[in-house]
């Protein structure tokens, strides 16, 4: 036994009672603002109760560009955690064509992955030559605006019903000395939210064009020019917010000194936390109230291959584990995001994120960039989009750009 | 085998005519010691080096590959808007720290040596923010430089509410912002490094100088600063360095924004090769780091041994 523990190596190994294994599963993510940090404590409190296993948590602060090359280089380094959380799509490819993660197709075989999760496209991304290699824990989707009704008040309007409203909006919010559009100065924000703007203006087909087919034609094309002269006036409404985290531009939206933000419905976690009502405190829009679908992106757990036998079976029950219906429910409520099984009971639900459900049953459901896109390419548009919110740049120019990037995506 | 049959050989015969052998076996137990660190310095710096390069001209995305795609990644390299960026601000970062850190730091040195009270004092606030890491010292200054809590808010506060100066917001100016932070940050070596070569300085020159009637600024000028041309070699050479790295205090105060205003070379090789997963991307752009580093080593190299060895 002794003999076995320290061939073991680095991987914390105690005796249990009986026969099995309790191992410390260290499980690296990037989830800390208030909503976040709630939603992984489900999974925690679960795997403890439900097991023999510790989770160790092994949270890293500043956003997935900050935790990815982390959690690669431990993985690469020979140091693997027990888990972690990626965006599923590209980003995992080549550490799973070099053999370094868990081959979990038993474990989803065995509880029938394939039927339960919907839409089917989160689990193909994470299947490579029919082996399945992640679990997809939730459906996050881009295609939010979310609005502060107390600065909508505050500057005597109507709260508006879409995005094209709320641009007419934005000169009176200015006048009141509110920022019509709060938006972080992280590259991925702004890219997000032109993306966003991408299928409400050129439509779902044109996006599906561009981000899935990679279509530079319709990049170039008349429909992508008025997304440009759109966010070319959303520069103009985001001037002012000096901030650079998501959270805090939500933030502004929360205390009505913004009039609105474009971002994920994992801001919903913050509104939630900080004690407001949908409906009644904040509306979200979804689709920017113009197309409403979603785009199915989200969050999976990988698993890196150990030599361990009795990580691998730890392993392999967190990864049961995670799609179980009652944790699905905890983890989604207090993350904002939307379960990726239809037969969950989620009556506590709130008013957006029923809106969700509702456009996810009704399949208005777009491929998102993230499982579409090398992370290269998303790189290349994350500082394309960066120079053109913060610059004068204009929107030819942008679009000229953002075209050949298209192009040249591999 | 044979070097280390050579030690107890001579211990055993210690009148044994050094001068026969070989050059290479001279002070042979200095070279068996050093062994070891050249061997690290051949493998890890020469021999990464080359293995970097190598994989340079090939298209490795997140694990090294060796399809080779000749000068693919140099030719993307040099059409990325945000590479010119970043190259344009670490001209000027490096020529504004170069200048201002040697003529600051030789300043204060200066003024210090003037013997005056309190010098302790004065050295250890100075030097103090060098103990400081630059990511602690990049978010210091990001506070100050902050609008709304920052400089220009308390200027406001005093009623003069006209008042901007928000460098960190302004894509035209952020690099000066940094740049005010990394100078705070280095000047106190430097300006130790100037102050331990001032008072290497023989006593006898100043009173030489005194009695020809030649004014303090004069003899700095003329006589002090080329008699400590090598106390300026030292400071060049960290400076220079640090220069040329420039990364932590970028991504603290501003991770290389607004937008891409204030990125800089470090940066983007770090982004590419981790964020964006494409290794071949940000060799590249390490090589041409490399080789901008050579283009300035070599001639002065070749300058400063090539002479000493002739004279």
């Amino acid at each position: 036994m002794t003999r076995f523990a320290s061939l073991a190596g680095m991987t914390a190994i105690s005796v249990a009672a009986g026969s099995a294994w309790a191992v410390e599963l260290e499980v690296m993510h990037w989830w800390t603002s208030g909503g976040e940090a709630a939603a992984v404590a489900e999974f925690a409190r679960h795997f403890e109760e439900r097991t023999d296993h510790t989770w160790v948590d092994g949270a890293i602060a500043g956003g997935g560009a900050v935790a990815r090359p982390i959690m690669v280089s431990r993985i690469l380094g020979g140091d693997p955690m027990g888990a972690f959380q990626f965006n599923h799509g590209r980003q995992a490819e080549e550490l799973i064509e070099a053999g370094l993660l868990l081959d979990l197709t038993d474990v989803a075989e065995a509880q029938g992955w394939r039927d339960i999760v919907r839409p089917s496209n989160l689990l193909d991304a994470c299947t490579v030559d029919g082996r399945i290699y992640c679990v997809p824990v939730n459906i996050h989707s881009w295609q939010w605006l979310w609005l502060s009704h107390k600065a909508f008040e505050d500057a005597g309007l109507e709260v508006p019903s879409d995005w094209f409203e709320f641009v007419e909006a934005a000169p009176a919010l200015r006048e009141a000395g509110k920022i019509p559009l709060a938006l972080g100065g992280q590259p991925w924000q702004s890219t997000g939210a032109f993306n966003v703007m991408a299928v409400a203006i050129a439509g779902p087909e044109a996006y599906a064009q561009v981000m899935g087919e990679k279509n530079a034609e319709v990049a170039r094309g008349e429909d992508y020019a008025r997304v440009f002269e759109a966010a070319v006036a959303a520069r103009e409404m985001a001037q002012g917010s000096n901030v650079q985290e998501w959270q805090q531009a939500t933030n502004l939206v929360i205390t009505g000194q913004a009039g609105g933000q474009i971002m994920g419905d994992w801001a919903q976690g913050d509104f939630q936390v900080a004690g407001q009502v949908a409906g009644e405190d904040y509306s979200c829009l979804p689709g920017l109230g113009v197309n409403e679908v979603i785009s199915a992106g989200g969050d999976a757990f990988y698993f890196p291959v150990h030599s361990d036998p009795a990580v691998t079976e730890a392993q392999k029950e967190l990864a049961a584990l995670l799609l179980d219906p009652e944790v699905q429910v905890d983890f989604n409520l207090a993350k904002g995001s939307l379960p990726v099984r239809g037969d969950v009971n989620l009556d506590a639900a709130n008013d957006c994120m029923r809106k969700g459900l509702e456009i996810l049953a009704a399949g208005a459901v777009l491929p998102d960039g993230v499982t579409t896109l090398s992370p290269d390419t998303t790189g290349q548009i994350d500082d394309l989009m960066a120079e053109f919110w913060s610059t004068s740049m204009t929107a030819e120019q942008a679009q000229e750009r953002y075209a050949a990037i298209i192009e040249a995506a591999d | 085998m044979a070097a280390l049959d050579e030690i107890p050989r001579r211990a055993a015969a210690p009148a044994a005519p050094a001068r026969r052998r070989p050059a290479v076996l001279r002070n042979l137990q200095a070279k068996i010691a050093s062994l070891p660190m050249i061997l690290i310095a051949l493998v890890v710096f020469v021999g990464c080096t080359l293995w970097t390069v190598f994989h340079s001209f090939t298209t490795s995305r997140l694990l090294p590959r060796t399809d080779w795609a000749g000068l693919a990644q140099y030719r993307r390299l040099w059409g990325e808007q945000r590479w010119l960026v970043s190259i344009e601000n670490l001209a000027i970062y490096g020529a504004l720290t170069l200048v201002f850190s040697l003529v600051i730091g030789f300043t204060l040195a200066a003024l210090l040596d003037r013997k005056i009270r309190g010098e302790d004092v004065f050295r250890t606030i100075i030097l103090y923010p060098f103990a400081l890491s630059f990511i602690v010292t990049g978010l210091v200054w990001q506070w100050i430089l902050n609008p709304d809590f920052g400089v220009q808010a308390v200027v406001r506060s005093w009623g003069w509410t006209g008042f901007t100066f928000d460098p960190l917001n302004n894509p035209d100016i952020v690099i000066y912002g940094i740049l005010i932070a990394g100078l705070w940050q280095g000047t106190g070596l430097v300006m130790v490094i100037m102050l331990a070569g001032l008072r290497g300085i023989d006593g006898e020159i100043w009173k030489a100088a005194r009695v020809d009637g030649i004014p303090a600024w004069k003899t700095y000028l003329l006589v002090i600063i080329p008699m400590m041309r090598p106390v300026f070699v030292t400071a060049l050479v960290l400076i220079g360095s640090g220069i040329i790295k420039v990364y932590d205090l970028v991504v603290a105060q501003t991770s290389g924004g607004p937008g891409i205003a204030s990125e800089v070379p470090a940066k983007y090789v770090y982004d590419r090769m981790f964020r964006d997963q494409n290794l071949g991307q940000g060799f590249a752009a390490s090589t041409m780091m490399l080789v901008s580093v050579a283009i300035v080593l070599i001639p002065w190299a070749y300058l400063e041994f090539g002479r000493r060895r002739k004279a």
